[in-house]
C-alpha cells in the first residue's frame, strides 16, 4: 500500500495502489472542485441554521426562517378553497336547467364535474362513465332511477340503498336463495325474461312462467316488463342489462336478487359540486 | 507488420539515450509546452477603421438609416382590426397566441408559413451570395448595421482613426475621461433603445411604453430589454468583427456558395502588382497601380488586407473600394483597382483575355429554381389558406355506448377553428352511416345537419353524439367523416364510427 513512486512521465507521485500494473497518479483535486465542495459545506451550515434540518427525539430543529411545508400546504389548500368558493358561488343560485342552458356556467360545471367524477365516481362507473357488470352505464339512455336532471341530482345526493332516509331504495327478492321459488320455476322465468327482450325462447317455459311473472315480478317490473324508474325496477324488454343478458346471468339475478349500493354523496360533496356532477352526467348521457 | 504508435509514451528508450538530455516527453508535456508558446486563444487586436467617403459608404449610410427606421417605426404602425383584436400592424402576440402582420393573421398551427418564409430567406441569401458575395453581411446584417452606428458614435467623441489611436495610447486625462464616458453612455443609450424597441413587437406598443416606465410591464419585457441592451452594447461596442469571424456560422457556410464567378470585393491583382510607392512624375510603366498607401487596410472594419485575396473575414462592405478610389482619383489613375469583381475576371485579365461575367451558371440556376419553387408553394399555400378548419376527436372512453333499442351512440368533440374576424354559423354534417342521427347534448336529435356558431378568431368545441340505428352496425369500425360549412367555406375531417360489433 505504501509503494508510492514518482511517475516517470509526469513527475507526479503515485498513490501506491496498483491494479494489474496500472498505477494511479496522486494529482491534487482540481481547484474549482475544492471550492465548490467548501462552498457546499458552507451552504449546508447556513441551511441548518435557517431551515428545518436535524431530527431529534421529540421533534426537529425548526430553523430561523420558520419554514414549514405543512403550513405551506395548508395555506395553499385554504387559498384554493377560497378561489373555488368564488367560482362555485355562480352555481349556488342557478337551477340545474339554468346551468345547462348558460354556456359559461355549463362549461364550468362540465369541467368541475369531469374532475369530481374522476375522483369519486370513476372507481365504480369507470373513467368514461361506461360502467361494468353491476355498475350502471351512465353514458347510455337507460336509467334505473330516471335520467332527468332532477332525478340524477337526487340519486347522487341521496345515494342508492345506503340504509338512510331519502336514499333510492329497491330490493329485489332473492327468489332462489330464499327458496321463494323452485329451481324449475326460476328456469321458466328466465325463459320468460329472454322472451320479453324479443329473443328466441322456449315458448312452453314462457307459458308456464307467465302467471308466476305476473304474481311475483309485475308489481315492480310492470305487467309488460317495462320496469318502473320510481322503484328502480329495470326495463326487462330493452337491450341493456346491468348484470348481463345471457341466460345464466338472468337466472343468477333472479336467484340472488342482487342490488348495488351507491354512497350518499350529499354528505361528502358540497351542493355546488353535486350540481356540477349532475350536469356532467346528464350531458354525457346525451341528456334526457 | 502493424506498427503501433503510442503517442502517450516518450521516444524510444534507445533513441532517448542517444538523444540529448534523454528527458521523457509525454503527450501532456507536449501540450503544456505548446500552450506556453501559442495558445488557442488569441487576444483581440484593436481595429480603428478610418472614415471613407464614396459611393458604397453613401449606400451603407442610407441602408443604415432605412433599416434602423424600419426597426424602430414598425411596432408603432396601427392597423384597425374588428372586435377586441389588437390594432397593432405587426404584433407577435404570445399571450393571445397570434401573429399579426397588417392584414394577415397567423395562428400557431400555421407556423409553417413562417418556416417557409425562413426557407425562402435562406435560399435568397444563397442566391445573393452566389451572385454578389456577402452583401447581407456587408450591408444588412444587424451586427454590421449596429457596429457601423457604434463606430459613428465613437468617431463623434474620439475623432477619426489617428485621433482614436492617439487617445487610446495616451495616459488618462480629463479629456480622455469625458470622451470615453460620453461614448459609452451614448452606446448604452443606443443599446437600451435597441432592446426597448424589440419588446414593442410583442405587446401593444402605446400601452407597453406606459406600463414599462411605471414598472407594470410584463417581466418578459424587462428581461428581453435588459438582455438585448447587454448584447447590443457588448456585440456592437466591444466584440464587433469577432462576432463575424468567430461566432457567426455564415462566413463558414459562404465558402460553399461562392465560386470564381461570384462578384465580391476584389483587389485586381493583375492591375495592381507589382505594387510600390510612387513619387509624383514617376512613370507608371512597368509597375502596378497599387501605391501601397494602406488606405484599404485602415478603412477595413474587419482589419484585413483585401490585397491578400478573398478572405473568410471579408464582409463585402466595399469600404476599401471607396478608400482606394479616392487615392486613385488623386493619382489620376482609373478607379476600380479594388472593385466588385470576380476571381475569373481577374484571372482572365491577367492572361490578357477579355473578362467574362457569368451570372447564369449551374449553382445560380439551382438556387434560383429552389427559390422560385419554395416561394411558389408558399404563395399557393397562402392564397388557398382557409379560415375555417375542423378537427374531430373521437371519445375513447367509452369507445361506444349501446342504447336501449340496440342502437349505438358514439361521442365526438369537434374543434371548429374560425380564423376569420367574423362569427360563422356553420352546418355540421356527418357522412358514412346511413340513417345516423346527430345530437348536441341537451338538444333534440336530428337526422340532418346541425347548426353551431363559431365565434371569430377562436377554436370552438362542439360535443356531438352520433346515433347509428341497429341496421347500420355492419362492421366493428366504420369509416366516417364530419363536414362543416358556412356556405362559402367547407372543412372536412375523417374519423371512425366504432360500433362494438363482434365484441
Amino acid at each position: 500500500m505504501s509503494d508510492r513512486q514518482i511517475d516517470e512521465h509526469t513527475g507526479v507521485e503515485t498513490t501506491g495502489h496498483e491494479w494489474d500494473g496500472i498505477r494511479e497518479l496522486d494529482n491534487p483535486l482540481p481547484r474549482w472542485w475544492l471550492w465548490v465542495m467548501w462552498a457546499s459545506v458552507a451552504f449546508c451550515v447556513v441551511y441548518w441554521i435557517l431551515m428545518p434540518a436535524w431530527p431529534g427525539i421529540h421533534g426537529y430543529t425548526r430553523g430561523l426562517l420558520g419554514k414549514s411545508d405543512r403550513a405551506h400546504v395548508a395555506q395553499e389548500l385554504a387559498d384554493l378553497k377560497k378561489q373555488r368558493g368564488q367560482e362555485a358561488a355562480m352555481l349556488t343560485n342557478a337551477s340545474l336547467e339554468q346551468i345547462e342552458s348558460d354556456p359559461n356556467l355549463q362549461a364550468y360545471a362540465l369541467a368541475l364535474g369531469a374532475s369530481v367524477f374522476g375522483d369519486n365516481c370513476a372507481t365504480c362507473h369507470g373513467a368514461g362513465g361506461a360502467g361494468s357488470k353491476g355498475y350502471p352505464n351512465l353514458r347510455d339512455d337507460v336509467w334505473l332511477w330516471g335520467g332527468s336532471l332532477e332525478e340524477i341530482h337526487h340519486t347522487i345526493q341521496a345515494g342508492v340503498r345506503t340504509g338512510e332516509d331519502g336514499a333510492r331504495l329497491s330490493m329485489m327478492p332473492a327468489f332462489g336463495r330464499d327458496q321463494m321459488l323452485q329451481s324449475d320455476q326460476i328456469n321458466d322465468l328466465t325463459e320468460y325474461v329472454v322472451n320479453l327482450s324479443r329473443r328466441p325462447a322456449d315458448q312452453a317455459a314462457v307459458g308456464r312462467a307467465a302467471p308466476v311473472f305476473q304474481e311475483q315480478c309485475a308489481a315492480c317490473h310492470a305487467p309488460d316488463g317495462t320496469g318502473n324508474p320510481a322503484m328502480g325496477a329495470p326495463n326487462l324488454t330493452d337491450a341493456e342489462w346491468l348484470y348481463g343478458s345471457a341466460r345464466e346471468d338472468i337466472k343468477a339475478q333472479i336467484w340472488n336478487g342482487r342490488g348495488g349500493v351507491m354512497p350518499n354523496w350529499g354528505k361528502r360533496l358540497d351542493p355546488e359540486t353535486i350540481k356540477a356532477l349532475t350536469v356532467y352526467v346528464h350531458a354525457n348521457a346525451g341528456g334526457q | 507488420m502493424t506498427v503501433v504508435i503510442d503517442r502517450t509514451r516518450g521516444p524510444d528508450p534507445a533513441q532517448r539515450s542517444a538523444g540529448s538530455g534523454g528527458d521523457p516527453v509525454s503527450a501532456a508535456e507536449r501540450v503544456r509546452k505548446k500552450k506556453a508558446t501559442a495558445g488557442l486563444y488569441q487576444a483581440r487586436v484593436p481595429i480603428y477603421p478610418k472614415l471613407v467617403h464614396g459611393r458604397w459608404r453613401a449606400i451603407k449610410w442610407a441602408l443604415l438609416i432605412a433599416m434602423l427606421a424600419i426597426y424602430y417605426v414598425t411596432p408603432w404602425i396601427r392597423w384597425e382590426r374588428p372586435g377586441g383584436l389588437p390594432d397593432q400592424a405587426v404584433l407577435v402576440d404570445f399571450t393571445g397566441r397570434r401573429f399579426y402582420f397588417f392584414w394577415i393573421q397567423l395562428w400557431p398551427q400555421e407556423v409553417y408559413f413562417i418556416t417557409g418564409l425562413l426557407v425562402i430567406a435562406a435560399l435568397a441569401l444563397f442566391l445573393t451570395t452566389a451572385l454578389f458575395g456577402r452583401l447581407w453581411c456587408g450591408y444588412a446584417c444587424p451586427q454590421t448595421v449596429w457596429t457601423d452606428l457604434y463606430i459613428y458614435v465613437e468617431r463623434l467623441f474620439e475623432g477619426d482613426r489617428n485621433a482614436r489611436m492617439r487617445l487610446d495610447a495616451a495616459p488618462w486625462s480629463f479629456d480622455k475621461l469625458w470622451r470615453k464616458t460620453g461614448k459609452h453612455l451614448v452606446w448604452l443609450g443606443i443599446a437600451f433603445g435597441t432592446g426597448g424597441a424589440w419588446i414593442f413587437y410583442f405587446h401593444d406598443a402605446p400601452q407597453l411604453i406606459r406600463d414599462f416606465w411605471v414598472g407594470k410591464g410584463p417581466m418578459t419585457a424587462y428581461v428581453s430589454c435588459a438582455v438585448l441592451t447587454g448584447t447590443t452594447y457588448l456585440l456592437a461596442g466591444f466584440m464587433r468583427e469577432q462576432v463575424c469571424t468567430y461566432m457567426c456560422p455564415w462566413p463558414r457556410i459562404q465558402g460553399a456558395m461562392l465560386d470564381q464567378h461570384s462578384l465580391q470585393v476584389t483587389y485586381r491583382v493583375d492591375r495592381g502588382e507589382p505594387r510600390g510607392a510612387h513619387k509624383k512624375g514617376m512613370t507608371w510603366e512597368g509597375r502596378g497601380d497599387c501605391v501601397d498607401c494602406n488606405q484599404c487596410v485602415v478603412a477595413c472594419p474587419m482589419g484585413i488586407d483585401i490585397r491578400n485575396g478573398p478572405q473568410l473575414e471579408c464582409i463585402n462592405c466595399g469600404l476599401c473600394i471607396d478608400a482606394c478610389d479616392e487615392i486613385m482619383g488623386k493619382l489620376g489613375r482609373p478607379k476600380g483597382l479594388i472593385a466588385y469583381d470576380t476571381d475569373a475576371a481577374v484571372a482572365a485579365r491577367a492572361a490578357k483575355q477579355p473578362p467574362v461575367y457569368k451570372l447564369v451558371r449551374s449553382r445560380t440556376i439551382y438556387y434560383g429554381a429552389a427559390l422560385v419553387l419554395v416561394s411558389g408553394v408558399m404563395v399557393w399555400g397562402f392564397i388557398n389558406r382557409t379560415t375555417l378548419d375542423l378537427h374531430v376527436l373521437r371519445d375513447r372512453n367509452p369507445m361506444y355506448v349501446r342504447l336501449h333499442d340496440g342502437a349505438v351512440r358514439d361521442g365526438y368533440t369537434l374543434k371548429i377553428a374560425n380564423r376569420g374576424f367574423e362569427a360563422k354559423t356553420v352546418q355540421i354534417a356527418f357522412t358514412g352511416i346511413p340513417g345516423a342521427k346527430l345530437k348536441i347534448p341537451g338538444e333534440p336529435a336530428s337526422s340532418g345537419a346541425l347548426t353551431a356558431v363559431a365565434p371569430p378568431n377562436e377554436v370552438t368545441s362542439v360535443r356531438i353524439f352520433v346515433i347509428a340505428p341497429p341496421a347500420a352496425l355492419t362492421d366493428a369500425n366504420i369509416p366516417a367523416a364530419f363536414t362543416v360549412t358556412d356556405g362559402k367555406l367547407q372543412a372536412r375531417a375523417k374519423t371512425t364510427f366504432v360500433t362494438g360489433a363482434g365484441q
